[in-house]
């Protein structure tokens, strides 16, 4: 079963319907136990950090995820999900993450020029880079120039090991990210067509054998 | 680079997709689901469903055809018609929309477009303005484009980006179902005033007219329509491989 997680971000229907549509088993849940019994972990997540934050971080479901992705249970981050995987973010103040990733997750105003729309809304093509061997585990993000569907204001800012792809937005954005067993991606898969869905996909084929990382 | 996006409209009343609809190898060519399929596996961008359907009965139908839809197609699903409250809002979101489109029920209460803002996010509040030329300037036309509300345009929709709204529909009355092209006057008055993406409605007949709208305003996100997709006029693909060729960025 792979679980996704519930802790009042946002609505889910769409995320569990994508899992359900490539044939895989999903429950929306807040219980640690269902963390524990799963074989892989969905941080979903729209709206703002510091929100999200302080719901995940009251939900009393930290320990438990982070105890099951240390003992190598492959997690996906997806969207605001993927941000809260870095240490911390700059939206609205200053609001501290899972640190699951080292980074920081910024305003795209800071890189993108000028005279551009933000969010960025809409689809944008991935380019996929030379995933360092240094962040281990399996790749998920493999085709170079598929596109995919962005809402999003902020952006990761990391090591460039962590990066496997980045989009173009009048500068290179962080679309995707990977630390070992731990994913992220900026992108919405559950709204990215077939591409989307073979992303998930690919995301369920990685190893979920336990292993202490 | 950030692609153009080409969305097709569906208006839904009592389950059923109205305007006629003429396509082959489609077995029920008035069926949403179907229809919705049917355009994301074709090139489609994103979907509208509108919900022109009067009856609470009526209203049921529609988000049980809205769940299922969001049950088969992974593209962004925007929804619209009879949004009066966030309490509308959630009831579309929770059956798999993404964004909700508001028109009259952002005229008759104003704070609407904050409240929802706050809660569910830019991303997901599009304003959709019906306007046409009156005694010189542009107005907001409410009730599916019945009634004149004497609001001027331009500034009224300002006034919702600034309020929280994060999208823009801009349909214009004028050039609504005449097919000679979109209101590229109406669009440029708009696309100078406000910096989030502007979906333009109303005119389009053939591909062409696409072409015309990006190459003319490039601050212009999207195109929506509705019949000339509907019948065949215009197939998403062929127009999409037409903008290729003319340089827009296009996702294939």
């Amino acid at each position: 079963m792979i679980a996704i997680i519930n802790y009042g971000v946002g609505n889910l229907f769409s995320l569990e319907s994508s899992f359900n549509a490539i044939g895989k088993n999903v429950k929306v849940t807040s219980d640690p136990e269902d963390l524990k019994k799963s074989e892989r972990i969905i941080l979903p997540g729209v709206g703002a950090f510091e929100d999200a934050a302080k719901k995940l971080k009251s939900s009393g479901l930290v320990e438990t995820l982070l105890d099951e992705v240390k003992r190598g249970k492959p997690l996906l981050g997806i969207c605001l999900g993927m941000q809260m995987l870095f240490t911390k973010s700059y939206e609205f103040g200053e609001h501290e993450g899972l640190n699951l990733i080292p980074g920081t997750v910024r305003y795209i105003g800071e890189v993108i020029p000028e005279g551009l729309k933000i969010p960025q809304i809409g689809w944008n093509a991935l380019q996929v880079g030379g995933r360092s061997e240094e962040v281990g585990g399996q790749s998920i993000i493999k085709n170079n120039g598929e596109y995919v569907y962005f809402v999003h204001s902020y952006a990761a800012f990391c090591d460039e090991k962590f990066i496997t792809a980045t989009t173009n937005y009048g500068a290179d954005l962080t679309a995707s990210v990977q630390n070992k067993n731990i994913y992220g991606v900026q992108f919405h898969p559950e709204k990215s067509g077939n591409v989307g869905l073979n992303i998930l996909r690919e995301f369920c084929a990685v190893s979920a054998d336990r292993q202490e990382v | 680079m950030i692609t153009k996006r080409i969305i097709p409209c569906l208006d839904v009343r009592d389950g059923r997709v109205v305007k006629g609809v003429n396509f082959e190898n489609l077995n029920d060519v008035n069926s949403p689901v179907e229809l919705a399929k049917f355009y994301s596996d074709n090139g489609a961008d994103e979907l509208v469903f509108y919900d022109i359907t009067a009856s609470s009965d009526g209203r049921k139908i529609f988000t049980d055809i809205l769940r299922e839809t969001a049950r088969n197609v992974f593209i962004p699903l925007t929804v619209g018609g009879g949004i009066s409250s966030v309490k509308d809002f959630e009831r579309v979101l929770s059956c798999g929309s993404d964004k909700v489109s508001v028109n009259t029920g952002a005229i008759k209460n104003p704070a609407l477009i904050s409240e929802a803002a706050k809660l569910y996010g830019s991303q997901c509040v599009v304003i959709s303005a019906d306007v046409k030329r009156v005694d010189g300037e542009f107005r907001i036309f409410a009730r599916g484009g019945r009634d004149d509300t004497g609001i001027e345009a331009i500034n009224w929709i300002k006034k919702c980006v600034d309020d929280g709204a994060g999208e823009v529909v801009l349909n214009s009355i004028d050039t609504d179902g005449i097919k000679k092209g979109f209101d590229l006057e109406m669009l440029k008055a708009v696309c100078d005033v406000i910096n989030v993406p502007v979906i333009a409605s109303g005119g389009a007949g053939s591909i062409e007219d696409f072409i015309t709208l990006f190459k003319t305003l490039p601050k212009v996100d999207a195109g929506l329509a509705a019949s000339i997709f509907h019948f065949g006029e215009v197939s998403i693909k062929n127009l999409k491989e037409r903008m290729r060729s003319e340089n827009i960025s296009v996702r294939l």
